[in-house]
């Protein structure tokens, strides 16, 4: 087995920061109650202009007046950890959240779809740098030794060879054991894990404890870990609050994008699709205003969610100015992914084919893309109309047939320049209560077109029916 | 004519660009780049001999001019359509002047289930032509837009190149004076006394058009 730590040093601030508009403005984050309030990180720009972690909000407001402030939420960063357990969850089973600030995940038996794992560490760190996160990433034998060596690594795989000599050149304050055996250790004058590992073990737990022998045998693999495993919700709720109120369909664009986006990865995770889900905007002073959106397929990836989404909301009036997004999905479904790469010709077309389908649907309506359907059904309109009725495969209709069909039928007696063909006897459809008979002949319209016309048997008066094409 | 040293004033620039983009002129350079990428063969001989990349031009419009339904339209482009869809590729309908009977198509060849048409109109009718051009999944797209402008065509033109689609888009007779962008346009006449209708191509890109009529087979 092989795990992977993930270590998040700027989980809160990071965070915190994907909910601003521009996340490139100087930005901190703040500890401590109101008057006293403390900086507690603070994002690249506001450290430029010299804030740092421990000054008191005002200093940190007056050296950079425009600085962005928000008060240090542990619910938003508990928040944040289940989503990225969620993300993971979409690479291993076992996914962890013991470990504060970090994440350990089985890896081994993901290679054989991801791997080798050069490949799968870059998707890894490409999909964690598009969310916005800065991490450490760690693999080792066992989820204690890549939690440990993430503290001083970033990138290294190691082995069960590797194992002993990497760990052995950790530094004790960096080694995951409690604050007081470190102090104890180095009274003593250890510095490294290596010279405790060369400790006959008797003398080790006599002298500093079990507590310490148990860590020592943890990273070395040979005492069991028990962790708690991840285990992912089977809802999806997420909402994005607006500084300002926003006016216009097009300002819910972004934050659209970023909840479509989780969605996504929660998808992912659960290796579900969804067919349906509800937007909710909370309106400035009124009744939340509610969508749902349909799908004909299920779906999952972010770009097509969002670009169904857009056609959905392009014919939508907003009731009013909107304070916050929530996106809602409760009803997954599975999802059979179909990778593009792997199709040739025929196949990729088909999919090109639904994409475009559902995209026509998505805007006009399941009932404006209509099929070609031959009825067997000696009624010309009811040919064309009937969704019911069978279907003329065994006896095709052989007599001369016009192109076009009118749904209305008009007077046409003054158009006709001379009948070309006919009478047809047409004669039909007494049993559901629409009794036809009607005389059809082919007809030179003034203008040289020819047009299917009919009359009733011995009646006056001709209708248009039909355009020969 | 007078040879002027100074540079083009910016009236004269647009007029020019006005010209190019209404294709009216083309430029040399462009329609030897462009030149007969590829064409798709109309079913009719007559007519693949006149167009000078022997066929439809792919990767964009064809602008068909007409009375209105009837006018020799189907006869025009159910060869095409025949063949496109026994290669089992889907063929689009957008906003037809009428409804489509399907056993007419079906004695044309038409396969129809790989035939769609699409009831829609108005804005939503250019809309759907260009997302179908577009997705360059379709063998052909056939759209009656009557409401269409240069701008609009201009649009669709783009569309059909990127999608390298099969484009025909239907106006009516009224719009025959109106500069178009159409790679290709022609004008049809019903089939008359001689029970055949004919086309006359007005405009086709990389050649100069016949002033002929061409008879397009028997109608049907």
């Amino acid at each position: 087995m092989r795990w992977a730590c993930l270590l998040f040093p700027r989980l809160a601030l990071e965070g915190a920061l994907r909910r601003r508009d521009d996340p490139a403005a100087p930005f901190a984050l703040l500890e401590g109650a109101p008057p006293r309030q403390r900086i507690r990180a603070a994002n690249q720009a506001a450290r430029a202009q010299g804030i740092k972690p421990g000054q008191p909000r005002g200093l940190a407001e007056a050296l950079c007046p425009e600085l962005g402030c928000a008060p240090l939420e542990a619910a938003a960063v508990e928040r944040w950890r289940q989503r990225l357990a969620a993300w993971a969850y979409a690479y291993s089973g076992q996914v962890s959240l013991d470990y504060p600030h970090a994440l350990v995940f089985e890896v081994a038996s993901s290679l054989a779809l991801f791997g080798p794992w050069p490949a799968f560490e870059a998707r890894l760190r490409g999909e964690l740098a598009a969310l916005g996160f800065t991490h450490r990433l760690v693999v080792a034998p066992n989820p204690a030794a890549a939690r440990v060596l993430v503290n001083a690594h970033d990138g290294l795989a190691v082995d069960e060879a590797g194992l002993e000599a990497a760990l052995a050149r950790l530094p004790l304050a960096r080694s995951g054991l409690a604050a007081e055996s470190v102090q104890t250790l180095s009274r003593s004058g250890f510095r490294r894990l290596g010279e405790l590992f060369t400790l006959p073990r008797p003398a080790l737990a006599r002298r500093f404890g079990s507590g310490v022998m148990r860590h020592l045998g943890e990273l070395r693999g040979e005492w069991p870990l028990a962790l708690t495993v991840y285990r992912p919700a089977h809802h999806f709720s997420r909402s994005f609050e607006f500084d300002r109120p926003v006016h216009a369909i097009a300002g819910l664009a972004f934050p659209l994008k970023r909840l479509l986006q989780e969605l996504s990865a929660f998808l992912r995770g659960q290796d579900a699709g969804i067919e349906r889900f509800s937007l909710v905007l909370g309106l400035e002073g009124g009744p939340a205003q509610r969508f749902e959106i349909g799908l004909l397929a299920p779906q999952r990836e972010a770009e097509t969610l969002l670009e169904l989404t857009r056609a959905q909301l392009e014919r939508v009036r907003l009731e009013g100015p909107v304070l916050s997004v929530t996106l809602a999905a409760s009803r997954l479904t599975a999802y059979a992914p179909v990778r593009r790469e792997l199709l040739a010709g025929p196949a990729r077309q088909a999919q090109a084919w639904a994409a475009l389908h559902q995209r026509l649907v998505a805007r006009l309506g399941g009932a404006a893309l209509k099929p070609l359907v031959e009825h067997r059904e000696h009624r010309p309109e009811a040919a064309v109309f009937a969704a019911a009725g069978p279907r003329a495969t065994d006896i095709p209709e052989a007599r001369l047939r016009p192109g076009w069909l009118l749904a209305e039928m008009p007077p046409a007696e003054a158009g006709i320049a001379r009948l070309l063909a006919g009478p047809e006897r047409i004669e039909s459809g007494w049993w559901d209560g629409d009794d036809v008979r009607r005389d059809y002949y082919l007809a030179e319209w003034h203008d040289g077109r020819h047009a299917w016309v009919w009359r009733e048997p011995g009646g006056e008066g001709f209708h248009l029916h039909g355009w020969f094409g | 004519m007078p040879v002027s040293l100074s540079l083009p004033g910016p009236r004269a620039v647009s007029a020019l660009d006005r010209l190019l983009d209404s294709r009216v002129v083309w430029r040399a350079q462009e329609s030897a780049a462009e030149a007969p990428a590829s064409a798709v063969a109309s079913g009719h001989s007559a007519l693949d001999a006149a167009l000078p990349a022997g066929g439809w031009p792919r990767g964009a419009i064809s602008e068909l001019l007409s009375d209105g339904a009837g006018s020799g339209e189907l006869a025009l482009l159910w060869p095409l359509l025949a063949r496109l869809t026994r290669e089992q590729r889907p063929v689009v309908l957008v906003a037809p002047p009428a409804l489509p009977y399907p056993a007419a198509w079906r004695q044309a060849g038409v396969e129809l289930g790989h035939c769609h048409w699409l009831d829609v109109s108005g804005r939503e009718a250019l809309w759907a032509t260009e997302q179908c051009l577009r997705a360059g999944c379709c063998a052909a797209v056939l759209a009656w837009l009557p409401q269409a402008d240069a701008r609009a065509l201009r649009r669709l033109q783009v569309a059909a190149a990127s999608g390298d689609t099969l484009g025909f888009v239907h106006r009516p007779l009224t719009r025959v004076g109106e500069a178009s962008p159409a790679a290709l346009r022609l004008r049809l006449h019903g089939p008359g006394e001689g029970h055949t209708p004919a086309l006359e191509v007005l405009k086709c890109r990389g050649g100069w058009p016949h002033a002929t009529r061409i008879a397009i087979g028997a109608g049907a």
